[in-house]
């Protein structure tokens, strides 16, 4: 193939036949935040008087991808398979667009719509709270977007190069957000710890990718699994001492972002460090991002991908459309890579199987069982002792900030959680691991008005009293009722109470879990199942201590000034996140219909 | 109209916490000493109208009022609450619940009305107050086990801060201790529920209660032929969306002989499936029966999982402790006897001897704990952890006494056990306000320098000795039914542990007497504040009085009063138990025996979940009390001539 063919099939590739259905069509809201992100440049170079607010635009410029990211689609297009295949434009397939490096699918929708609702919360909680001064503004909402971009990456991205270039392109502003506060030394010092550790497990992240490159012989997810499913059972041991030393490493990269008990040990300090409106994003949307990468690395790796399309094709004619196309298919990038590499591969199309697709699909997701199996037992392992430690230390701090830190790092175990039941139903219960995957994202969604909701908490706070100390919250039941209760309703829905928000997210990962030992009857998904009902418990004593601080205490005197919940814009926002985090157990259907409808088709195949 | 009436008794004080919270705080003192009045008048008001409510729902309107000559759910109604879980809103009453839920609305009533000692922070007080109501009915009333799970725990915040904020000294580790005693316990019975909910198939049940799809097409399901074996089907009361899915599920197993299943947190039809179906294993029972249990006796309490409540009692102020005993430790008995018998009946079955152990343990263990307090809660919270003893020996019996198949001992130990939760909720709430009367007065609850009272406030003394002899259990009084109920229907099961329920009385009587000598009579009064010995107010007076006369009309009265109301569900109750032990546990035994005897092949009995009409009739092997000193052939005998087995006899 000559270079001339190649460029056309990446232009055909980036504007498609109907530009719904191109590259560039599916990638309209990272446009959306690249187009803010260089008007906010340009703004702050031509306006000299700083009479545009900053804020404003960055608003706007979300809320923009946001509409273009279509979270609504979830819920109108519920699967009517006729419409689906024959669909409308606003139907929601899964397409590998920019020749396979990234997958649109329902997960991808919906993972946007969240990132970009929590960037949103966040604004407004920057806002509010006053922190970025007029001169910093354009420099931090930068930042927060150009991270927003990298997320946006990370959870669509469907090649491991790709899956590098995304966590750093996420990590890297999040390095300088951390140390926003200029001039204060526990900032410098959270960047700089943040930065150090960022890149050495980037390091050893790249080196895990290019061992499990070398060995399977592609670097494109959907690729590599089929490939895995062949040459799995030819494996020696010595290569599959590599790969998984591979998938070990690559797992590293993940377990920085993830937070996860053994390369947590940024986390309390960064949290410490940065402000707490930085804190809530790096909690909240940073993890939220690396949990989706978390579900697309366990999917690519240990199952192979139902069929999708090619950007550039045009679904809306129906399926033939899919096989006209086959042969521009075959120009995709690294496709062709890897029929030369491995010769004895398919048809060469990582995308279209053959007519007896299904069944070879059936074989090979068979023969990824034992990755499964080591992905899933893995992630048990770590989410226990990342929840177990996270809440074990959390008891011990004195600092808000710090706690909340150990906090965000149990989450994090909590939610990985629902890994292990995914991989171990693959393979028997599609639907069930589905739903697995549903349960994972109705606890992300919940965690991103109450996680948000505590740190807004915590700035309003601490610009009233200046003080970020536990003790420094004794009366504040005193001074403002208000929130203290909205923070006491945030702080149990963090430890899973009912009626409180955070139970659903947690019951649905349990039952997940509960669902895996029921059906595959794995002890250690019971096992799982158990510690994180233990957990629970333990969580218990250090959220009430802050809240015994705040409410059992006697108040200090003089008392901290009030921050009245009404008449406070600051009040007035804590007051709008406690209200999901306090009634959204009267009626969870939609949240759970739009779970499901995200992670549909995710590992089942769309039926024909 | 049930579900406005049942939703509104449940709702009702909830909707008036909202209202308490919404109204504006005041910094003027005068006005605060009048806003506080007026809260606690309003809360007052509140619990007035659930009771009345209630009455009303369940004795005056001829629609819903409640049958107490039906054994099954009454004033039932299921709505989806969230179809992707197949969660719903489904609430109803039975013998088992109704009797509690009147006893809930009246001793909230009655705290509320003794809750004017309460100073500080009247209207946080009294906002959490309702809401624990909220969660109690909750509780009593719900059907769906999600729903069920969800009140449970909504009563967990209320009790923190209400002994966190308004306790005694030790108050906050009181509080931790009581919230995390029980959120462990929460967490076992969640894990519980998941399990069953995922092994619940609603298809399995339809298959083996004979409902047929009567079905051509998808679209004719309202066809379908519910006739439901004894109406187990009918009396599940499944909610449509569930219906519609079980029905599409059905059309498509008798097609293709597979279906997906259709899970379900409905209680009811859960019991039905651990009683009819093997969807749920004989181990998986047990392991959920023993899950769920250790939920449930965290909340009776039962040695060993009983520390946190002396030290609750102990720190909670007099209104909340009248609640805590009064109510909240009859929802582990009531978890115990909806929940692990019915769901979990192979585990009931073999581990009866724990439930009955553990039962005697603390009947024996509280009262020793009691004889050695020297402050008077504490004596009274550790009386408590030994008459909850009655109620999980009563409960355990049930299945116990079964290889002599004879139900009335079972519904005998069931009555008493119920009935000595109603008694017990009275006589301790009773005896809590007694304690909290002369706390307020004095500020001291030492055993050991009160003295005398009775000549300082007849009244009060009066009212307090027949409350504390009701507690003791002393005929005519309201905690001697349910007493002598189980140590009669336990003597059928193990006369060891009948002697020891029966000596326990004498441990009573030993703590409650000594106890009434030291506080009441002798010559003075010795502790400080003895100005404070002031006569009893009028609100003081109406609260002990009614729960005196309830305490005696309940002791003279039982049948009319209380029994009538559960004896027909708990009859019927047993009566499915005692079929399922019959046709799961003891024809498979039996044939064993047999085919061991006779040396030849049994043919297969009766699958379990099937039996036939015959021996579903004849499991009213309900012999005459008389029949316990029969020897073992002749008891098997009427089961013999009744079961499948008879093909077999020479």
């Amino acid at each position: 193939m000559n270079l001339h063919d190649l460029v056309n099939e990446l232009i055909f590739d980036a504007k498609g036949g109907a530009f719904a259905s191109s590259s560039i069509g599916l990638f309209l809201p990272e446009l959306m935040i690249c187009l803010t992100i260089c008007l906010l440049l340009l703004i702050r170079v031509m306006d000299n008087q700083r009479r545009i607010s900053m804020f404003w635009v960055a608003l706007v410029g979300a809320g923009a991808a946001l509409v273009l990211a279509g979270p609504h689609r979830l819920l109108v297009d519920i699967v009517d398979t006729e419409a689906y295949i024959h669909g409308s434009l606003q139907s929601i397939h899964r397409v590998e667009i920019f020749t396979g490096m990234l997958v649109v699918d329902r997960f991808t929708v919906m993972m946007r719509s969240l990132l970009l609702i929590s960037v949103l919360i966040f604004l407004v909680m920057t806002r509010l709270s006053g922190i970025p001064d007029k001169q910093d503004s354009a420099d931090i909402y930068t930042l927060v977007l150009g991270a927003t971009l990298g997320m946006f990456l990370m959870v669509s991205a469907n090649h491991l190069l790709m899956i590098f270039l995304a966590i750093e392109m996420a990590s890297v502003p999040s390095y300088v957000l951390a140390g926003m506060l200029k001039g204060r030394r526990t900032g410098s010092e959270a960047a700089l710890k943040y930065a150090i550790y960022g890149a050495g497990t980037a390091g050893v992240m790249l080196y895990g990718i290019s061992l499990v490159c070398g060995l399977v012989g592609s670097a494109h997810l959907p690729t590599m699994a089929t490939l895995l499913a062949e040459q799995l059972p030819t494996f020696e041991s010595g290569e599959l001492m590599v790969l998984s030393l591979g998938g070990l490493m690559l797992g590293v990269g993940l377990a920085f972002k993830l937070s996860a008990v053994p390369f947590h040990f940024w986390c309390p300090d960064v949290f410490h460090g940065a402000c707490a409106e930085v804190n809530s994003f790096l909690s909240v949307t940073s993890k939220a991002a690396a949990l989706a990468l978390l579900v697309r690395v366990a999917i690519g790796f240990g199952m192979v991908p139902p069929e999708g399309f090619q950007a550039g094709e045009d679904w809306t004619t129906g399926r033939v459309a899919a096989v006209v196309h086959q042969e521009i298919d075959e120009g995709a990038l690294f496709a062709i890579e890897d029929k030369h590499n491995t010769a004895g591969a398919e048809d060469g199309s990582h995308q279209t199987m053959p007519p007896t697709g299904d069944d070879i699909r059936q074989q090979q997701i068979a023969a990824l069982g034992p990755v499964r199996t080591f992905i899933g037992r893995l992630i048990a392992l770590i989410a226990v002792i990342t929840c177990t430690f996270g809440n074990l230390t959390a008891y011990g701090q004195n600092n808000i900030k710090r706690l909340l830190a150990y906090s965000t790092i149990a989450h994090a175990g909590y939610m990985m959680m629902a890994i292990p039941a995914l991989m171990e139903l693959a393979g028997v219960d599609p639907a069930g691991a589905e739903q697995a995957i549903a349960g994972l994202l109705i606890y992300i969604i919940v965690y991103v008005f109450m996680n948000m909701g505590a740190f807004a908490v915590v700035a309003f706070i601490r610009n009233m009293t200046g003080s970020e100390e536990i003790s420094d919250y004794r009366g504040l039941i005193k001074s403002s009722p208000g929130i203290a209760i909205c923070f006491t309703l945030m702080l149990f829905s963090l430890v899973g109470l009912p009626p409180l928000a955070g139970f659903i997210g947690k019951f649905a990962i349990f039952a997940s879990l509960a669902e895996g030992f029921t059906t595959t009857g794995q002890g250690y998904l019971m096992a799982l199942l158990l510690f994180g009902g233990v957990n629970t418990a333990l969580s218990l004593f250090y959220y009430l201590r802050v809240v015994k601080v705040m409410i059992l205490e006697d108040p200090p005197d003089p008392l901290p000034l009030p921050l009245p919940l009404g008449q406070s814009g600051g009040g007035r926002f804590v007051l709008l996140l406690s209200i999901p985090t306090a009634l959204l157990m009267l009626a969870w259907e939609p949240v759970s219909n739009c779970a499901t409808s995200a992670a549909l088709f995710l590992v089942q195949q769309l039926p024909l | 109209m049930a579900t406005l009436l049942l939703s509104l008794i449940v709702f009702l004080p909830a909707l008036g916490a909202l209202i308490l919270a919404l109204c504006p705080g005041t910094v003027d003192e005068d006005q605060q000493a009048r806003r506080n009045d007026l809260f606690r008048i309003t809360t007052l008001v509140i619990t007035i109208a659930v009771f009345a409510l209630a009455i009303f729902t369940f004795f005056g309107l001829s629609e819903t009022a409640f049958n107490s000559s039906a054994g099954e759910m009454q004033d039932v109604f299921n709505a989806s609450w969230i179809p992707s879980f197949n969660i719903d809103y489904f609430m109803g009453i039975d013998g088992i619940s109704f009797p509690l839920i009147m006893l809930t609305a009246l001793i909230s009533m009655l705290a509320m009305a003794a809750s004017w000692s309460i100073k500080k922070h009247v209207k946080g007080y009294c906002i959490l107050f309702l809401l624990l109501e909220t969660g109690m009915l909750g509780v009593f009333l719900s059907l769906d086990f999600f729903l069920f799970y969800v009140f449970w725990e909504v009563m967990l915040l209320p009790m923190y801060f209400l002994i966190g904020i308004w306790g005694g000294p030790r108050r906050e580790y009181a509080a931790i201790k009581f919230f995390l005693f029980t959120l462990v316990g929460s967490v076992l019975m969640l894990v519980a529920i998941l399990m069953l909910y995922f092994k619940s198939d609603l298809v399995e049940l339809a298959k083996v209660t004979n409902v047929r799809p009567n079905v051509a097409e998808a679209g004719q399901l309202d066809q379908v032929n519910a006739d439901g074996k004894n109406g187990i089907w009918k009396d599940c009361h499944i909610s449509s969306s569930a219906l519609e899915k079980t029905y599409v599920e059905l059309a498509r197993d008798n097609k293709t002989g597979t279906h997906e299943p259709v899970h379900t947190f409905n209680l009811l039809a859960l019991a039905a499936m651990g009683q009819h179906t093997d969807l749920f294993s004989p181990t998986w029972q047990r392991w959920a029966f023993l899950l769920l249990l250790i939920g449930f006796i965290i909340k009776v309490p039962s040695v060993p999982f009983h520390t946190w409540l002396p030290d609750a009692h102990v720190e909670a102020p007099t209104p909340i402790s009248m609640i805590l005993a009064g109510v909240l430790l009859k929802m582990g008995g009531y978890g115990i006897i909806r929940i692990c018998y019915p769901i979990c009946p192979h585990g009931g079955y073999d581990l009866a001897w724990l439930v009955c152990g553990l039962g005697v343990v603390s009947m024996v263990y509280g009262a020793f704990a009691a004889l050695a307090q020297t402050d008077f809660k504490r004596l009274v919270a550790y009386s408590s952890v030994s008459h909850m003893g009655y109620v999980m020996l009563g409960l355990g019996v049930w299945s116990a006494s079964s290889p002599e198949y004879i139900t009335d001992y079972w519904a005998q130990g069931v009555t008493g056990a119920m009935f000595q939760m109603i008694g017990h909720g009275i006589s301790s709430a009773g005896m809590f306000f007694m304690v909290g009367i002369i706390y307020d007065r004095v500020h001291h609850r030492n055993l050991k320098e009160f003295g005398g009272l009775y000549g300082k406030m007849p009244f009060y003394t009066a009212m307090a000795i027949g409350l504390f002899f009701a507690g003791l259990g002393l005929p005519g009084l309201c905690g001697f039914i349910g007493e002598v109920l189980v140590v009669f229907s336990v003597w059928n099961y193990s006369i060891l542990l009948a002697v020891i329920a029966a000596s326990v009385v004498i441990l009573t009587a030993g703590y409650i007497l000594w106890c009434l000598q030291r506080v009441y009579l002798g010559p003075e009064y010795l502790g400080p504040h003895e100005e404070e010995l002031t006569p009893c107010s009028t609100r003081e007076k109406s609260v002990g009085c009614i729960l005196l006369a309830l305490a005696i009309l309940f002791g003279v009265f039982p049948h009319h009063t209380v029994l009538k109301f559960m004896d027909d569900t708990i009859e019927q109750q047993v009566q499915d138990l005692a079929d399922w032990t019959e046709n799961v546990k003891e024809l498979p035994a039996l044939s064993e025996n047999l085919e061991a005897d006779e040396g030849e092949p049994a043919p297969d009995t009766t699958p379990p979940g099937t039996p036939d009409e015959d021996a579903t009739a004849a499991t009213s092997g309900r012999s005459p009390p008389g029949t316990v000193a029969l020897g073992f052939q002749q008891r098997r005998a009427p089961l013999e001539d009744a079961g499948p087995v008879t093909a077999l006899a020479p």
